[in-house]
C-alpha cells in the first residue's frame, strides 16, 4: 500500500523551484531586514510581518487556486478583479443600507459571484467564446456594476461578523489564512481523489481527445469558471471586511494579474494541462513577501515594480526547462 | 502637540498653495455666492461711484489643474459680478509671460495689478517698475520674494510662510515639537502624489525637528493604506513614529485600522494629517482618531476685488491677507461635519 504521506512529498517535490525562491527571498530578509521574523502573541493572535504576508497572501492565494483550475483547463479568468469589486459592494450595501443580517449579505455576495462565475462559463462552453475575451467583458464592465451597486461611493459598514473575515484570528492566525486552508484542503481532495482533477487536466492537454474519451468537457468548463468565481467572491468578502467598507473602485483592481502570475510563479503553465495548487499558493506568497519587503526595505515607491520585476523573471527562469538544462550542461562541460 | 498637527497643517498649506494640487477644490464653487455677498452689503460699490469702472489686470499662472481653474473662475466670476474690468492673462507656467503681462499692464495704466506669481524670485525690476508707474499691487496665492515689502500692497493666501517664520522659531523649542513622520503617498507618478511630497518635504525642510523616516505609496487606497501602514509599524524604525502625513483622506483612514490593530491610539500615539476633506475624514476627526485634513480653498475672487476696491477706494489694507483656508482639525470637527455637503 501507499503511504499517505507519499502524495504530500510529492506536492513538495513539484514545487521545489517556487519553494526555493521563497526561502531564498526568506534568507534575505533573515540577513538583511531587521524585525522581519519577530513575533509576539497580541490579544490572543500572532503579529508579526510574517502573519501579514500570510493574511494579505491568503487572498490572493484563494483566487489563485480558482485562477489554477481555469489556467489548467486552458483558459483564463481576466474578471476575478472585478467579480471581488461586486462581491465587496453586494455585502457591504445590503448590511450598511438595507440592514441586512450578515449571513444573507455574505450569502449573496458569494451567490452573486457564483453567478458572474456561471456566465464566464456559459461565455466559454456554450457560446465558445474565447477565455480571455469571455472574460475580458466581465473585467470591464464588472467593476462598472460594482460602482452601479455603491453608487459610486466608499460604503462604510459596522458589522462584527462581516468584519471578523478580515480582521479577526483562528487558532492565532489571521481568518484569511484559515479560508485558505479550507479551500487549498477541499480543492486537494475534490482535484486528487476524484476523476475531476485528472478531467481538468486532459481538457487542457488535448481538448478533442479529452472529449472522444467521454470527459463531459462543457460541463467541467462551466464548474471550473463557476468555482473560479466564488473565489473571487470570497476574496472579495475578505477584502471589504479588512477595511470595513467596500471600495468598488479599488477594490481588486489588477488583482487578476496577480493571481495569473501567482499560478505561473507556482509552476503551473499558461498553456493548460498540470497543475500545482500548492505551487499557486507558495506562488502567492512569494509576490506578498516580495511587496513587503520593499516596503521594509525603504525601496521607493517609484523604483519599486523594478526590483520585483527582476524577482519574479529569476523565479521564472529558475523554473524554466531550457534555462535549467542549459545551466545543467554548462556545469557537465566544466567538470569534465 | 496640538502645535504639532497644526504646524503640518500649515506645511501642507504650503505645499497645497505653493504647488496648486487640490484637484478636490473645485468642488467648493457652490459657497462662490454666499462669501461674496457681504462686500457688497459693506458699500463696496462706493468707489465706482465717482470713478469710471475700476481697471483690473491680473496674470494667472496658467491652467495646470483643476484647482487652479476653479481659482481663474472665482476670480473671473467675481470681478464681472462687481462690474469691475478685468484684464486676464494666462502665463502658461512661463514667468516670462508674467513680466510681459504685467508691463502690459502699466502701458495700459490700470488701476490695479494682481498676479499669482510662477515662481518666488525674480521679480524686484518689474515691480520696481510697476511702483514707479504709481500702481499697487496685489499678490494672490503664492509670496514672492522681494527685499522691499513695499514693492506690494497686500499678499492674498494661505496661512504659512510669514506665520511660520514668526512661530516657528518658538514652536521648536517646545517639548514634543519634534516628529518622526510616516508619509502615505500616493499613486506613483500621478501629479498629486508628486506635488504633495515635493510641496510636503519642502516645509520639512525648514523644521529639523520634522523628519520623515517612512515613505511608501499607498496608491490612494484604503486597503493599501492600511497595508503599508502596518507594515511601518512592524518595521524597526516603527515604533518612533509619532507622525502620518497621507496623500489623502482615504488612505488615512485605512491606515487608522492598522494603528488600533497593533495596539496604538490613532490621532494620540500618532497624529494623522491627511489631504481631501471627504465625509469620512471628518467622521474619523469627531471620533478622534484623526488629527487634521486639509482642504484648499481657490476661490480667492471675493477677497481679492474686497482688497482692490479698498485700494481703489484709498482706504488701508492689510498687508496679508490670510485666505479662508480648509483646514479641519478634531476641535472643530463635530460642527464642520454638519455643513460638508459631500
Amino acid at each position: 500500500m501507499r503511504s499517505p504521506l507519499r502524495p504530500i512529498g510529492e506536492a513538495f517535490w513539484s514545487v521545489r523551484w517556487p519553494l526555493a525562491a521563497l526561502a531564498l527571498l526568506l534568507a534575505f530578509n533573515a540577513a538583511f531586514t531587521p524585525g522581519f521574523f519577530a513575533l509576539e502573541v497580541r490579544d490572543g493572535r500572532l503579529f508579526g510581518v510574517l502573519v501579514d504576508i500570510l493574511n494579505h497572501g491568503s487572498r490572493v492565494a484563494i483566487v489563485a487556486l480558482g485562477m489554477t483550475l481555469v489556467i489548467a483547463t486552458g483558459g483564463v479568468d481576466l474578471s476575478v478583479g472585478a467579480v471581488v469589486a461586486i462581491s465587496g459592494a453586494v455585502a457591504a450595501t445590503l448590511v450598511a443600507q438595507h440592514g441586512a443580517p450578515w449571513p444573507l449579505a455574505m450569502g449573496a455576495a458569494l451567490a452573486v459571484s457564483l453567478i458572474a462565475g456561471v456566465w464566464n462559463g456559459v461565455l466559454v462552453t456554450v457560446m465558445r467564446l474565447q477565455p480571455i475575451v469571455a472574460t475580458l467583458i466581465l473585467m470591464v464592465a464588472g467593476r462598472g456594476v460594482a460602482q452601479l451597486i455603491t453608487d459610486g461611493l466608499i460604503i462604510t459598514f459596522e458589522s462584527p461578523p462581516l468584519a471578523y473575515l478580515g480582521n479577526g484570528s483562528l487558532l492565532g492566525l489571521p481568518v484569511p489564512v484559515a479560508m485558505l486552508a479550507g479551500a487549498f484542503v477541499a480543492f486537494g481532495l475534490v482535484s486528487r481523489r476524484t476523476t475531476l482533477g485528472l478531467f481538468i487536466e486532459s481538457i487542457g492537454d488535448n481538448p478533442p481527445a479529452a472529449r472522444l474519451a467521454g470527459v463531459p468537457d462543457r460541463l467541467v468548463v462551466l464548474l471550473v469558471y463557476a468555482v473560479c468565481g466564488l473565489c473571487a467572491g470570497a476574496a472579495g468578502l475578505i477584502d471589504c471586511s479588512y477595511i470595513k467598507a467596500a471600495d468598488a473602485n479599488n477594490a481588486g483592481q489588477l488583482l487578476e494579474l496577480d493571481a495569473i502570475l501567482a499560478v505561473v510563479l507556482g509552476g503551473t503553465s499558461l498553456a493548460g494541462g498540470r497543475f500545482l495548487l500548492f505551487g499557486s499558493v507558495i506562488g502567492a506568497m512569494i509576490m506578498q513577501t516580495l511587496t513587503k519587503t520593499l516596503y521594509m526595505q525603504n525601496v521607493s515607491a517609484d523604483i519599486a515594480p523594478a526590483p520585483k520585476a527582476i524577482a519574479v523573471i529569476l523565479v521564472c527562469l529558475l523554473q524554466s526547462p531550457v534555462v535549467r538544462e542549459r545551466v545543467r550542461r554548462m556545469r557537465g562541460g566544466g567538470g569534465a | 502637540m496640538s502645535r504639532m498637527h497644526r504646524r503640518l497643517a500649515l506645511g501642507l498649506l504650503t505645499a497645497a498653495s505653493a504647488l496648486t494640487l487640490l484637484s478636490g477644490c473645485s468642488k467648493q464653487d457652490g459657497s462662490t455666492p454666499n462669501s461674496s455677498e457681504k462686500p457688497k452689503a459693506d458699500g463696496a460699490k462706493e468707489p465706482s461711484a465717482p470713478k469710471s469702472q475700476v481697471r483690473v489686470g491680473f496674470s494667472q499662472i496658467g491652467a495646470e489643474s483643476d484647482w487652479r481653474k476653479a481659482n481663474t473662475e472665482s476670480i473671473q466670476a467675481e470681478a464681472k459680478k462687481r462690474g469691475i474690468d478685468l484684464q486676464f492673462v494666462d502665463a502658461q507656467q512661463k514667468q516670462e509671460n508674467q513680466i510681459k503681462a504685467l508691463r502690459s499692464f502699466i502701458v495700459q495704466d490700470v488701476d490695479v495689478i494682481a498676479f499669482s506669481p510662477v515662481v518666488e524670485t525674480g521679480w524686484e525690476p518689474v515691480l520696481k517698475e510697476i511702483k514707479d508707474a504709481g500702481i499697487p499691487v496685489v499678490l494672490t496665492d503664492r509670496a514672492v520674494d522681494v527685499s522691499d515689502p513695499d514693492l506690494f500692497v497686500t499678499f492674498i493666501g494661505a496661512d504659512f510662510v510669514e506665520e511660520d517664520a514668526g512661530r516657528g522659531s518658538g514652536w521648536r523649542r517646545r517639548p514634543g515639537g519634534n516628529a518622526k513622520i510616516a508619509e502615505l503617498q500616493g499613486t506613483p507618478g500621478s501629479a498629486p502624489a508628486i506635488d504633495r511630497k515635493k510641496g510636503f518635504e519642502e516645509i520639512i525642510a525648514g523644521y529639523p525637528g520634522l523628519q520623515i523616516i517612512k515613505s511608501q505609496t499607498g496608491e490612494f487606497t484604503r486597503a493599501k493604506g492600511r497595508e503599508v501602514m502596518e507594515s511601518f509599524l512592524k518595521s524597526p524604525e516603527g515604533k518612533d513614529i509619532t507622525a502620518l502625513f497621507s496623500h489623502n483622506d482615504d488612505m488615512a483612514l485605512g491606515a487608522i485600522q492598522a494603528i488600533e490593530e497593533a495596539g496604538l491610539k490613532p490621532g494620540v500615539d500618532i497624529k494623522i494629517v491627511s489631504i481631501d476633506g471627504v465625509h469620512a475624514a471628518f467622521e474619523a476627526m469627531v471620533a478622534g482618531k484623526l488629527n487634521c485634513t486639509v482642504e484648499c480653498n481657490p476661490l480667492l475672487g471675493p477677497q481679492l476685488f474686497d482688497a482692490v476696491e479698498a485700494i481703489v477706494a484709498g482706504k488701508p489694507v492689510e498687508k496679508r491677507i490670510v485666505t479662508k483656508e480648509g483646514v479641519f482639525t478634531q476641535e472643530t470637527a463635530a460642527e464642520d461635519i454638519k455643513t460638508r455637503q459631500y
